[in-house]
Parts: structure tokens; C-alpha cells; sequence
């Protein structure tokens, strides 16, 4: 076994470890930074797969922007110390089942079958090469979803603003 | 040298999906709902970098699959989270089961 695969399988294991605990922690405080460890180790594979760019944008966007947020409502909304209630054994139960009959087959699927794959030769995928193929307007461009993107984002913006702003109400 | 094929990451993505699967399923509070849900949204990426990288190396599609899934993440996470706290003016409680009134 090489290093390259045992640092694939200590990845894995810390993202599938702490995705575990974070469904499962009753402390939902622990859940969230359980979750901030599991994106690092999801960050952690597209390195490995020498993705530099977009595990760069999973820390930065998740684990600097998405954690943060889910633990700031946190502060917002839950008592600090109080542990969640404990979920209903039935559905505990079922969901269990369900989950895992769902991985299995999916499991039994992708063992079943065998992939073609082209053998072009690997492309750049440094900062240049994505910097230029996000703003071309050529066939393999991507200026339009990179507009429409931006055209989301403010209207998320805006959308938050408005949802989550304190309605002036004089009589409370 | 390169041992690791593409059936582990599919594996590693399938295990990361039924775990947000089954916290989406089990858990109550909204907010450790939309912790699932980003832990599903997650093992999708994987799945398309891997078969970028295995699949098509020749082509960067996967990639910006997954560039613009986590920018539609992030929006999705804050509106989802301005929901929640306006849920929370109104009902105090952030519980799926309190939320039971279809009308304002």
C-alpha cells in the first residue's frame, strides 16, 4: 500500500468519522463543528485528486462561510448547554433502514457496473485554465452560468434582507 | 502507484449521501436538517470531481459543476438560515414538529 492511499483512506475516514458523529452528536454545537471536520476532509480528497482551485473554494465558502452561519443561528436560536431531545426510536430506526438499504443498493450498482473511459490526456486544472475557460464566451465556456450565479446571489441577498429583517410593529 | 480507483470514491460519496440521508430523516431541529442536507450537497461534488478526474480528464466539466453547486449552496444555506431565525420570532422553537400552521 503506498502513502498516497493511506492518506486517501485517512481522509475518507475522518469525512465518513465525522459526518457520522455529526448526525448522530445530540449536542448540536458538537454537530457543527463535527461537520466543519467533515468538509475539511472532503476539501482534504480534492486535493489528494490535485483539484487545488476547488478545495480551496470548499474551505473558504464552506468551512469559513456555511459553518460559520449554521453556528452563529445557533447562537441565535437554541440555549447554549441544553442538549437536543432525544429522537424518536421508531424513526431513528427507519431511517437507519432506509439509509442503508438505499447505500446498498447504490453500492451493489457501481460494483455491478464498469465505467469507459476516455483516454484524453489531463488537462491543466490550475487557477489560469479555469479563470480562462469561466469567462470565455467560446463552446466550452461558462460566462452564462457564471452571470446567472451572480444574478442568484443577489437576489439570495436581497431575499435574506427581506425574510429576515425585524418588522416594525409598534404594539409588541 | 495509483491503487485508489473510482469505486472508492463512489463509495466514500454513496456513505456521505445515506448519512445526510439518515440525519435528514432522524433529526428534528432545522438546523441539523440543513447540516444533512449540506452533507448531501457535498458527496454530490465528490462524485462529480471524481468522474472528472477518472472519467474525463480530458475535460473540466465536472469541475465547474462543482464550483457552481457550492456558490448555489451557499445561497441556498443563508436563505434557508433567515427562515429559520424568522421562524423563530415567531414560534420560538426551531422544532420541524412546531411548525405545524400553513397559513400567517
Amino acid at each position: 500500500m503506498s502513502v498516497s492511499s493511506v492518506l486517501f483512506y485517512i481522509l475518507s475516514g475522518l469525512a465518513i468519522g465525522s459526518a457520522l458523529l455529526a448526525v448522530a452528536s445530540r449536542s448540536i454545537f458538537r454537530s457543527a463543528v463535527f461537520l466543519l471536520f467533515s468538509l475539511i476532509g472532503v476539501a482534504g480528497l480534492y486535493f489528494w485528486l490535485h483539484y487545488e482551485f476547488i478545495a480551496a473554494v470548499q474551505i473558504i465558502v464552506y468551512v469559513g462561510g456555511i459553518v460559520v452561519l449554521i453556528i452563529f443561528s445557533i447562537f441565535l436560536t437554541q440555549q447554549i448547554g441544553v442538549d437536543l431531545p432525544r429522537p424518536i426510536k421508531s424513526r431513528s430506526f427507519f431511517a437507519a433502514l432506509s439509509s442503508l438499504a438505499g447505500f446498498l443498493l447504490i453500492a451493489l450498482q457501481f460494483l455491478k457496473h464498469t465505467f469507459r473511459s476516455d483516454v484524453a490526456v489531463k488537462q491543466d486544472t490550475g487557477m489560469q485554465a479555469i479563470g480562462h475557460k469561466l469567462l470565455s464566451t467560446g463552446v466550452d465556456g461558462y460566462v452564462l452560468p457564471f452571470e446567472l450565479v451572480s444574478v442568484l446571489l443577489l437576489a439570495a441577498m436581497i431575499g435574506c434582507i427581506v425574510i429576515a429583517i425585524k418588522p416594525v410593529n409598534p404594539e409588541s | 502507484m495509483n491503487e485508489i480507483t473510482l469505486n472508492h470514491f463512489l463509495f466514500v460519496s454513496s456513505a456521505l449521501f445515506f448519512i445526510g440521508v439518515y440525519g435528514f430523516l432522524s433529526r428534528r431541529n432545522l438546523i441539523t436538517l440543513l447540516m444533512s442536507v449540506e452533507l448531501m450537497l457535498n458527496s454530490v461534488n465528490i462524485n462529480f470531481i471524481a468522474f472528472n478526474h477518472y472519467l474525463w480528464p480530458g475535460k473540466m466539466d465536472g469541475l465547474f459543476f462543482a464550483l457552481f453547486i457550492i456558490a448555489i449552496a451557499a445561497a441556498e444555506a443563508a436563505v434557508a438560515i433567515a427562515i429559520i431565525i424568522h421562524m423563530y420570532r415567531q414560534y420560538k422553537s426551531i422544532d420541524v414538529e412546531d411548525a405545524n400552521v400553513l397559513r400567517f
